[in-house]
């Protein structure tokens, strides 16, 4: 086999990097030397060849999901599919759009089976799996445009709370969006759950027929992109302070089905500097934020 | 990864570098981002890893390659040059900042400090090559309808526009400020912004490329003003054509009454100017300002003349009309009644206008970031950050921004400008605050460094970059830096 996965870890000697074609890991597992060490070769393990085994079946990944059926083999894709079910029926789903979170949630479930630990994660590309217990917290950072770099507002998910899964989805990030939304961050029971629903209520944030949007064909852009050619969000013009929040009401209005149907713990949903949150779940008051405005601006000059 | 192969399939390629096969478009990149089509050739791509950014020290940091794809004659840096881009900042934590690097140049062990600074007090100076009419002094320049600058004192054959600012920035609506954000943002990073100016045009601006006002690209700079056009071109003219007019906004210049023409006794020709005659020859206001001929409003170059006095002037009289770009140009001969009748113009006068063009400088914006390195960025790179200030006046340290040279104004603090098309490509980011961030490297001799009370124990050396997953070579873009 002439590709190999990269496995390194990051330079603080902590976290591991795992890369492979489009799946970029971050992991880290906090314990004992001989632990973390065990953990870490389970998920280069597990990691190597499950990009091939995910290729094998990319032909039906790419197809819209059965709301029911599920002829998918690997674990992967069936955990793919089983996380976009919920809304093949109303809607134009593929499995692809819980590929992040469902990768993941693999990886950390190789780790845990390797060695306990008390806290432990799997970053793939913003989409995230936590294993949290005994009041160990994680401390995700939020960032309103993924193109840009930008200060993140951080907010705390507990052991105690169901959460274990975070995900980011919009039109800034590597996959298409049919919506407009800056960034849609879901925290859901599971990886691959959040990373389905982040890419469900993304979609929603929108101003149909809106002119300032300019929308391609997907297919135009990347000829084998699973959406085929559904128009995908270019580019947003200028809008009106009343147009971001009728477009961030339609996504949350979305978001808060599916709460109340149990398949999320909550929503930030960010459309040009202005935030929706739905279910505050985890979510910590906005005192929080590391870099607050007033602070920053005295400290300017200090 | 020279093992990667693909096959082109119509204008597309395949990629052949991971079992996900993608199929690529010229200009796209596949699904990884690490691999793109340019034109119909597969190239590594710098990678856009976001999580990365969420990693709270997991700064990435940027060796500046100054040989191979980049024309490194710019910088003149004879190693490898680790720029501030993605270094990350610990602002406002009075921390070392990101990355404090050694390196041995010439024997001398240097130390260059990287950081990214956020600048709340920042802007950008622009230069707009033309001779159109953008709007008046002090007129407010907006972007997406908000206001984000304003137009500033004119240079010799450019516009000026002030933008940003900590007033604009942080200072108005909050929508204010976003905006003056990202329009700050894009300009530094050489990306096209359409700004609105009240009371005046549209101009698309974008550093390195020529302005677009209301539509129209711009071509050229004018040669000069036309009393100064008259001075250069007047002995080409002397014998062709009895009469030229220059057509200008600033100075409109008339052959015949011009102390040129006077020197090379050109006769008198009874030519009747409106405007306000300054000198002999040279006249101010001959038309509203506009994007017509030579900066007016004008299209008819006629409106700027009155009745030719009927004593001087006779029947078969010749007259050039040119503006100052020699973009608009027009003949005339005056018929019995003394009447300017517009006529095929001379080969011989075709040729000095087209003079007139080719000594026309290409018209282009160029953009300045201006922004200043205040009390806790210094404080990352010395624990006593006054120092740092007196060692950058002594010129015992250097500055640069993304690798570019930058001027440091004279007088209190770091203040600092450099031309963005100097900086490589994505070097700005912003904070919501909202605010820029910007690469600033500081770079002096270690000695140096450690006698300004510098973060001795934080000194990384080079090489334990090299090799670091946090570093990653600078994406090229081709043909758009110099």
């Amino acid at each position: 086999m002439k590709r190999l996965p990269q496995i390194a870890l990051l330079p603080d000697g902590k976290r591991l990097h795992l890369q492979d074609g489009p799946i970029d890991l971050i992991v880290e597992a906090s314990g004992g030397d001989a632990d973390v060490r065990a953990a870490y070769d389970a998920a280069a393990l597990r990691f190597t060849g499950l990009l091939d085994e995910l290729c094998d079946e990319l032909v039906e990944l790419r197809n819209a999901a059965d709301p029911v059926h599920c002829g998918l083999q690997g674990v992967v894709a069936r955990r793919m599919h089983a996380a976009v079910a919920p809304f093949a029926r109303d809607c134009f789903i593929t499995p692809m759009a819980a590929v992040a979170g469902s990768v993941a949630e693999e990886i950390l479930g190789a780790m845990l089976a390797a060695a306990p630990f008390d806290r432990a994660y799997v970053n793939n590309g913003g989409d995230i799996a936590l294993h949290l217990t005994n009041g160990e917290q994680f401390t995700v950072g939020l960032v309103d445009r993924p193109d840009r770099h930008g200060v993140m507002r951080p907010m705390a998910i507990l052991a105690d709370s169901p959460i274990r899964g975070v995900a980011t989805s919009g039109r800034h990030g590597r996959s298409f969006s049919l919506g407009i939304a800056d960034a849609v961050t879901v925290l859901a029971r599971t990886a691959s759950q959040a990373d389905a629903a982040a890419t469900i209520i993304a979609n929603a944030v929108d101003l149909p027929g809106h002119p300032a949007i300019v929308r391609v064909p997907a297919n135009e852009l990347q000829p084998d992109s699973d959406l085929g050619a559904r128009p995908v969000t270019r580019d947003v013009g200028e809008l009106s302070d009343h147009e971001i929040e009728d477009a961030l009401e339609l996504g949350a209005a979305r978001a808060r089905e599916l709460l109340v149907a149990g398949l999320i713990e909550g929503a930030a949903l960010r459309l040009m500097g202005e935030a929706v949150v739905v279910g505050t779940v985890g979510i910590e008051a906005p005192g929080s934020q590391v870099f607050h405005g007033a602070t920053l601006q005295g400290m300017m000059h200090a | 990864m020279s093992d990667v192969t693909t096959t082109a399939v119509g204008d597309k390629i395949r990629c052949d570098a991971c079992p996900v096969m993608c199929y690529i478009k010229p200009g796209a990149a596949g699904a990884c981002d690490r691999y793109a089509n340019h034109d119909g050739e597969l190239v590594r791509v710098d990678p856009h890893i976001v999580l990365e950014r969420t990693v709270e020290h997991g700064g990435r940091l940027v060796p500046f390659q100054a040989t191979g794809d980049w024309d490194g004659k710019i910088l003149r840096e004879p190693n490898v040059f680790v720029t501030a881009i993605g270094a990350g900042t610990t602002y406002p934590d009075y921390k070392p900042a990101p990355f404090i690097v050694s390196s041995e140049i010439d024997g001398v062990d240097m130390v260059t400090v990287v950081t990214e600074g956020i600048f709340s007090y920042c802007g950008i100076k622009v230069k707009i090559d033309t001779d159109r009419y953008l709007g008046p002094e002090t007129a407010t320049v907006r972007a997406q309808g908000e206001a984000i600058g304003h137009v500033t004192t004119s240079e010799y054959g450019s516009q000026m526009l002030s933008l940003g600012g900590v007033h604009h920035l942080t200072g108005g609506s909050k929508k204010e400020g976003r905006v003056t954000c990202d329009a700050l943002m894009d300009l530094s990073n050489c990306k096209p912004v359409e700004l609105t100016i009240d009371g005046g045009a549209t101009v698309v601006v974008q550093a390195g490329y020529p302005p677009i006002v209301n539509g129209v690209a711009e071509e050229r700079m004018r040669v000069g003003c036309g009393s100064a056009t008259i001075g250069m071109f007047a002995k080409q003219w002397r014998g062709k054509v009895d009469e030229v007019v220059v057509v200008d906004d600033h100075i409109t210049g008339v052959l015949s009454e011009h102390q040129a023409g006077k020197l090379l006794d050109i006769p008198d020709t009874g030519i009747k100017m409106k405007g306000r005659r300054s000198t002999p020859g040279r006249y101010f206001q001959v038309a509203e300002p506009g994007t017509g001929w030579g900066g007016t409003m004008i299209s008819d170059p006629l409106s700027v003349l009155g009745p030719f006095d009927k004593k001087e002037a006779r029947p078969g009289l010749t007259m050039l009309m040119v503006s100052t770009t020699g973009e608009h140009a027009a003949y005339y001969v005056l018929d019995e009644a003394l009447q300017p009748i517009q006529t095929e113009m001379p080969l011989d006068l075709k040729l000095s206008v087209e003079r007139i063009q080719e000594n026309c400088e290409p018209a282009l914006c160029t953009v300045l970031f201006m922004g200043g390195a205040g009390g806790s960025l210094r404080a990352g790179v010395t624990d006593n950050p006054v120092r740092l200030t007196r060692s950058v006046k002594d010129a015992l340290t250097r500055v640069t921004s993304g690798g570019a040279p930058v001027y440091v104004w004279p007088g209190g603090g770091i203040t600092f400008m450099v031309d963005v098309t100097q900086m490589p490509a994505g070097a700005f980011g912003y904070v919501p605050t909202p605010a820029l961030v910007a690469p600033i490297e500081f770079t002096m001799k270690l000695s140096d460094y450690a006698a300004l009370g510098g973060h001795m124990d934080y000194v990384r050396p080079l090489a334990a970059l090299r090799d670091s997953t946090e570093t990653r070579p600078m994406p090229h873009i081709p043909g758009h830096r110099a």
